[in-house]
């Protein structure tokens, strides 16, 4: 999977995050340098604290660096406004959180919908993609139940779906196996395998080595700088 | 974000929780039903308070002796006192505004027929009376002139007098009693119905006014009231006035002193009419801006707890792609359908309350679509207003915070 003339999708230079905490700074991140090429599947590890989060804020456009450059899919997107970042996360990022983050009493079908909503698409090709992006993540049978009909794993299944939904250049999966069983969360990371081996670039953000141990490549972050590189692309 | 989507996206959220919907709405409701019911009832009310002025007759004036202040005792408006029908006789001859005018002098009495007996209002006047004051002759014939120069003892009785004495008998040819004084009854009033104040106008008994003077008050001409109409609407203030120049003449009144007598035009009661119920529109108004208002502030700390408790669902549809404006625009949408929802269920109810209050108490209630429809735009613009606030409020959430909202 090597190669120079791969796609950069994630070209971030030198990020650096300060929060003000009342007459504190602190220092998430100090200077982050990270290239993503298309096709990867990259795992961010770190403890609590290192600044995993902060980074996966950054790269999944919810918040902006202090400092540096990030540019996403060859869209330099360090100084968008709220709203611009809003529509770059709506074409290029899909989003997996520990929790799913599902609508109450919202059916499945209609949840994956979500974002193509906003993308402003008719109600029959949201229908149609929706359908389509449940399929593939094996809920073929589940379109209209809502999420409290569902199981863990199948909750966070249509929260992958409703990534995929949109065709996003990138796959951010903050601790997506954090809530499950051991079980269910090797068929998640089977289920990131067979997306990855499809083409579809993923971001694995998580404290555990063993689900780290997945990616091809896996960085190591802590106290806001990359401390350990391994794998390979 | 389509606006189809938007509205589905709203009424959703509405109905899943409907209670609470229903009695953030009962604001709204209660004060639009409140006004179009009120407004029902009032309009309505104006309605037939107009129909009852314009029954009195066409362009219909009168004329009250004023007050006086003799000797410094000080009498009201209609007392007994200075107009004679000699004055009446100089406005019939010599006001070319006025068309018809008639004495009015009042005998109270008890009326008696074989063994029934009736209290009535007893009028003495002249024929023109029917003119001005439209009654209609419906069985027999009114009194004329001749009655009147010989001061005949004839009577027009209305149709309460009729319903009381005669229960059923023809009346007309008949002899009636007042004040022990026999009269025969010639004619009957066709029924008209409550007048503006709510007197039953079919309660009188007509004489002629020579006849009322002479067998009841010894020969003095003085009368109670005049009736009379202008020749037209236009001609109402030129009678008027040479009403007042013949008066003030005939009755030698300096320049420098007030009139001895009062002259009430329809147009002066339809104007206190008017202003009644003007006050009472503007007393509904505030009543109904109030209670909007109420409304909308109910509506706002609703809108503020549903932001509250769905701070994580805006944070899943920031992260999915929402923007600030698509956010703001769901909340705001979602209070604006509240308060104009409330604002149609008002108008419902308001339509429901005004139809029972004219089926129950018998009053004539008329629900007008202009203020249905401002009502609920009303509604509409209180929910905008005040749903504004919780909606951007919604809007400026951090996506990172409201994803982390437990």
């Amino acid at each position: 999977m090597s190669g120079s003339n791969h796609k950069i999708v994630i070209s971030a230079r030198d990020l650096t995050k300060v929060y003000h905490m009342g007459d504190v700074d602190v220092h998430a991140l100090r200077g982050v340098t990270l290239e993503v090429q298309a096709g990867e599947f990259i795992a961010i590890l770190g403890a609590s604290g290192s600044g995993k989060s902060t980074l996966m804020h950054i790269i999944g456009c919810l918040d902006r660096p202090s400092g540096g450059e990030y540019v996403l899919n060859g869209e330099q997107v360090s100084h968008l406004s709220r709203s611009a970042l809003a529509g770059v996360r709506n074409r290029f990022i899909g989003f997996v959180f520990q929790g799913f983050n599902l609508l109450a009493r919202t059916s499945a079908v209609e949840n994956v919908e979500l974002p193509l909503i906003y993308s402003g698409l008719g109600t029959q090709e949201r229908h149609r993609r929706a359908r389509e992006a449940l399929e593939r993540v094996g809920l073929a049978d589940r379109m209209d139940h809502h999420p409290s009909q569902l199981s863990g794993g199948q909750q966070q299944r249509v929260a992958i779906a409703r990534s995929l939904v949109n065709k996003p250049a990138l796959l951010l999966a903050d601790e997506p196996t954090g809530n499950l069983d051991t079980k269910t969360s090797l068929e998640i990371m089977d289920l990131f395998h067979e997306l990855n081996a499809e083409g579809m670039t993923i971001v694995l953000i998580t404290h555990e080595a063993d689900i780290g141990a997945h990616a091809r490549r896996r960085i190591t972050l802590r106290d806001g700088l990359i401390v350990g590189e391994e794998g390979t692309r | 974000m389509n606006v189809l989507v938007l509205l589905r996206v709203c009424l959703r959220a509405l109905l899943r929780n409907k209670m609470r919907s229903f009695l953030t709405m009962l604001g709204i409701v209660i004060g639009v039903a409140a006004v179009i019911s009120m407004v029902g009832i009032t309009s309505g009310a104006r309605e037939s308070v107009n129909q009852q002025i314009a029954s009195l007759g066409d362009n219909v004036f009168m004329i009250f002796s004023g007050s006086t202040n003799r000797s410094g005792t000080r009498t009201g408006w209609g007392s007994r006192s200075n107009i004679t029908s000699d004055d009446v006789e100089a406005l019939r001859t010599q006001c070319p505004s006025v068309r018809y005018v008639t004495p009015s002098v009042r005998v109270s009495s008890q009326i008696l027929y074989g063994s029934q007996n009736w209290s009535s209002q007893v009028m003495g006047v002249t024929p023109e009376f029917n003119d001005i004051r439209r009654y209609e002759v419906v069985n027999g014939r009114m009194f004329n002139d001749t009655d009147v120069r010989g001061a005949a003892k004839v009577c027009v009785i209305g149709q309460t007098v009729v319903d009381n004495l005669f229960q059923g008998s023809d009346p007309v040819g008949q002899t009636i009693r007042i004040r022990r004084l026999p009269f025969e009854v010639i004619g009957v009033l066709g029924a008209k119905g409550q007048a503006a104040m709510g007197q039953d106008q079919d309660d009188v008994v007509l004489i002629p006014n020579t006849t009322a003077s002479k067998k009841f008050y010894g020969g003095d001409t003085r009368v109670n009231m005049v009736f009379g109409s202008a020749a037209s609407a236009a001609a109402i203030a030129n009678a008027q006035q040479e009403m007042t120049d013949i008066l003030r003449m005939r009755h030698r009144i300096g320049p420098s002193d007030d009139d001895d007598f009062v002259i009430r035009t329809q147009a002066d009661i339809a104007s206190t009419v008017e202003q009644s119920s003007r006050t009472m529109t503007i007393l509904l108004g505030s009543v109904a801006l109030v209670s909007l208002l109420v409304g909308g502030i109910g509506i706002m700390n609703i809108m503020l707890v549903s932001v509250t408790e769905r701070t994580r669902e805006i944070g899943i549809r920031m992260s999915v792609g929402a923007r600030q404006s698509d956010i703001l625009w769901q909340f705001l949408l979602e209070s604006l359908m509240l308060a104009a929802l409330g604002g149609l269920l008002g108008v419902l109810l308001g339509v429901g309350v005004s139809a029972t209050i004219s089926k129950f108490a018998g009053w004539v209630t008329e629900v007008s679509p202009v203020a249905a429809v401002v009502a609920v735009s009303f509604a509409g613009l209180v929910g905008i207003f005040f749903g504004f606030y919780p909606a951007r409020k919604a809007s400026l959430l951090d996506p990172i915070e409201a994803l982390r909202y437990e």
